[in-house]
């Protein structure tokens, strides 16, 4: 199935009866996404969209079977959502919200380890874009006309970026099997490497396409893994290539505080581990593209 | 959010961390009458920057008698400090602390910082106190500690005496350092800190432990719950240009570049920046429209963006998700209109909505350069520049 959502993923949207929420709930709709309900407290009982809204995550998933949740509730209040998701048994939960602390989401973290393995919840975001699995279903805020199926993943943290590679990739014919946000803050819920994981293990992807920025160690870790564990081909962006140092690039994570997190240290680092990095961002499709094509011929 | 040293001292206090008696100055004369207040014969004039690195920009002066710290006060009110750390514009100095000088022994460095990699607060600490820990890090590293701190169980005070007793602390030092740790991490806590620095923490002649500098700044998304610390800000250790974007909602970063920039999504935004460098230009600035984005706020991003005086060309670069391009050239037609912009604009639309906002900007009959990619958007940007 790709990976995280496919036509079968029963989704919820948390918050659903809020005006941003509502408009890419009933995108997600349109798209085919297999949308079974909405939780908003105190308005349990009434319907939105045809679908039925509930007081609690708990009584969504008891009454719909709802596997996957789209956080879409407002900072003060987004880290609670999450964590009741993870307790109402939700198996992906991906959150768009921009701007929750960065304490509520350790603590959120270290919620989600009380969990065991098995009945853990996986935590796509926050200030992400979602996920998509084009032509199936998605989970999102993003544009779906510029992705078009195919055996490509993207993992990004930022979401216009990812945007950004997937148009690339559909004007060269390249279609994508999963496109994933992790988002830009300095603590989120999967890393690239969980990502990364998830691709290496999936059959419907061929490569990957990994899309960085300044700040924080995920990237280094990354290369580590696509060094030693995987046997796909990745290539990879770092943005930030002119971003000065101790200076916070809109992304609450974008940041370079220590050794290692500038543009051009994670090039080096990446370069090393074999990954194809690609020189601009204007030539991000042309890269996996020429990747591809070399593995082919060898 | 960063504060100044003055505050957190205030703060840490609060939390049981012992200070240096000191107070507060924005004359020579207020200077010396608080001098007068703390008594004793020697004292330290601190200009109170939001920048480390003070101490070897000429921004502390010791003193030994009233007509030193009405010299200090006057010689550094007022003044632009340049520190390693804040950039050839330096930092305007308003304030000033003025302190009991302290008998120092010994110097221990102190911070406590969010550690992205184990995504938990770290307590990093050295008995080399008084260097910067970058230099440490170079320098001594083998004499850098750290601790991590279960978000669940906070800062154990078995971890606090540990780390007290490996900082070579003598046994009735090690229960105040210890106070001292678990306090400045319930500050941390308590406060939404990203970052609490205490160096050096000092060990006086008479076995005393005290802050003697003290730096905190806090998480920006937390600060709805932090009223506060809201109050601490001080827009004068701002970018003006930053200050009335922040103001205005808008993620925004001042560049030296001449190329004015307007971008949805932070990552993309960081891109466009790289776009115009490889191209050949400067951009102006970084700046994140954010998600949703109304017209009017289009139009408050182009106000934000025309602060900059060097500002010659304007490159608008929208890949809308959750915002919306007709929104946005709503926006730019609206900019146009209300602010007689006489610059030329050029403008990228993908996304969301994409056919109605370019329609809106052709109809518009507006000199808009319209750009079909980011490299496009980038080398149009750069050339309308050059020929400027």
């Amino acid at each position: 199935m790709a990976i995280l959502i496919d036509e079968t993923t029963p989704v919820i949207v948390q918050g659903m009866s809020g005006r941003l929420a509502m408009f890419h709930a009933e995108d997600m709709i349109r798209y085919g996404t297999r949308v079974v309900g909405g939780v908003t407290p105190g308005k349990g009982g009434q319907t939105l969209f045809d679908r039925p809204l509930f007081n609690t995550v708990k009584q969504a998933v008891e009454a719909t079977g709802a596997e996957a949740s789209l956080v879409f509730v407002p900072p003060p209040f987004a880290a609670d959502a999450i964590m009741e998701a993870a307790d109402a048994g939700i198996r992906t939960a991906v959150c768009i919200t921009d701007g929750i602390p960065a304490q509520d989401m350790m603590r959120v973290k270290r919620y989600l380890w009380r969990y065991k393995a098995e009945r853990r919840m996986r935590l796509i975001g926050p200030n992400c874009a979602g996920v998509i699995s084009p032509g199936r279903g998605f989970m999102g805020i993003m544009p779906t006309h510029i992705y078009i199926p195919g055996r490509i993943g993207i993992v990004s943290r930022s979401g216009t970026l990812g945007y950004e590679a997937a148009s690339q990739l559909q004007a060269l014919g390249h279609g994508v099997s999963t496109s994933v946000g992790i988002g830009g803050d300095p603590i989120n819920g999967s890393s690239f490497r969980d990502i990364l994981e998830l691709f290496e293990a999936d059959a419907e992807t061929d490569a990957v396409l990994m899309i960085g920025e300044i700040g924080g160690p995920q990237e280094a870790e990354a290369a580590v893994f696509a060094r030693d564990r995987m046997k796909k081909p990745v290539a990879a962006y770092v943005a930030g290539l002119s971003a000065p140092k101790g200076r916070k690039m809109g992304h609450a994570g974008a940041i370079i505080s220590a050794f290692g997190e500038s543009a051009q240290e994670k090039v080096v680092i990446l370069e090393e581990a074999g990954i194809t990095v690609a020189p601009n961002p204007s030539s991000l499709g042309e890269t996996v593209a020429g990747m591809l094509a070399r593995a082919t011929a060898a | 959010m960063d504060i100044h040293e003055y505050q957190a001292k205030e703060i840490l206090a609060r939390f049981g961390v012992p200070v240096p008696t000191g107070g507060l100055a924005y004359s020579p004369e207020q200077a010396s009458y608080r001098a007068r207040e703390i008594g004793g014969e020697r004292w330290v004039v601190k200009a109170q920057i939001h920048s480390g690195g003070r101490g070897e920009a000429g921004g502390v002066k010791f003193c030994t008698n009233e007509d030193e710290i009405v010299a200090a006060a006057n010689a550094l009110l007022g003044r632009r400090l340049v520190t390693r750390q804040t950039g050839p514009r330096g930092k305007i100095c308003a304030r000033l602390y003025v302190e009991e000088a302290s008998d120092i022994a010994r110097e221990i460095y102190l911070a406590f910082v969010l550690d992205r990699a184990s995504e938990r607060v770290m307590v990093v600490a050295s008995a080399e106190g008084g260097m910067e820990i970058e230099e440490l890090s170079v320098e001594r590293p083998e004499s850098i500690r750290r601790i991590s701190v279960d978000p669940a169980a906070g800062l154990l005070e078995f971890q606090a005496r540990e780390l007290a007793f490996a900082l070579g602390l003598d046994v009735k030092q090690v229960g105040r350092a210890v106070r001292i740790l678990m306090g400045a991490y319930r500050a941390f806590r308590d406060l939404d800190a990203t970052m609490v620095e205490i160096n050096p923490l000092v060990v006086t002649r008479a076995g005393d432990l005290v802050a003697l500098d003290a730096k905190m700044s806090f998480d920006d998304n937390a600060l709805f719950r932090r009223a506060e610390i809201s109050e601490l800000r001080d827009k004068s250790q701002e970018d003006p240009r930053e200050s009335h974007a922040a103001d205005r909602g808008l993620a925004y970063v001042g560049l030296e570049g001449n190329i004015g920039c307007m971008i949805n999504g932070a990552g993309l935004a960081m891109a466009t920046l790289d776009m115009i460098k490889l191209a050949g230009g400067e951009p102006a600035n970084f700046l994140d429209i954010g998600g949703g984005a109304s017209p009017e706020r289009v139009l408050k991003a182009f106000r934000a963006v025309l602060m900059d005086g060097n500002v010659t060309v304007i490159l608008v670069n929208i890949f809308a998700g959750i915002n919306r391009c007709d929104w946005v050239a709503e926006g730019v037609v609206a900019a146009f209109r209300e602010l007689d912009l006489t610059l030329p604009v050029v403008v990228r639309l993908a996304g969301t909505n994409v056919a109605e906002g370019n329609r809106i900007l052709a109809r518009s009959g507006l000199p808009i350069i319209a750009a079909t990619s980011l490299a496009d958007a980038a080398e149009k940007a750069v050339a309308a520049a050059r020929t400027l």
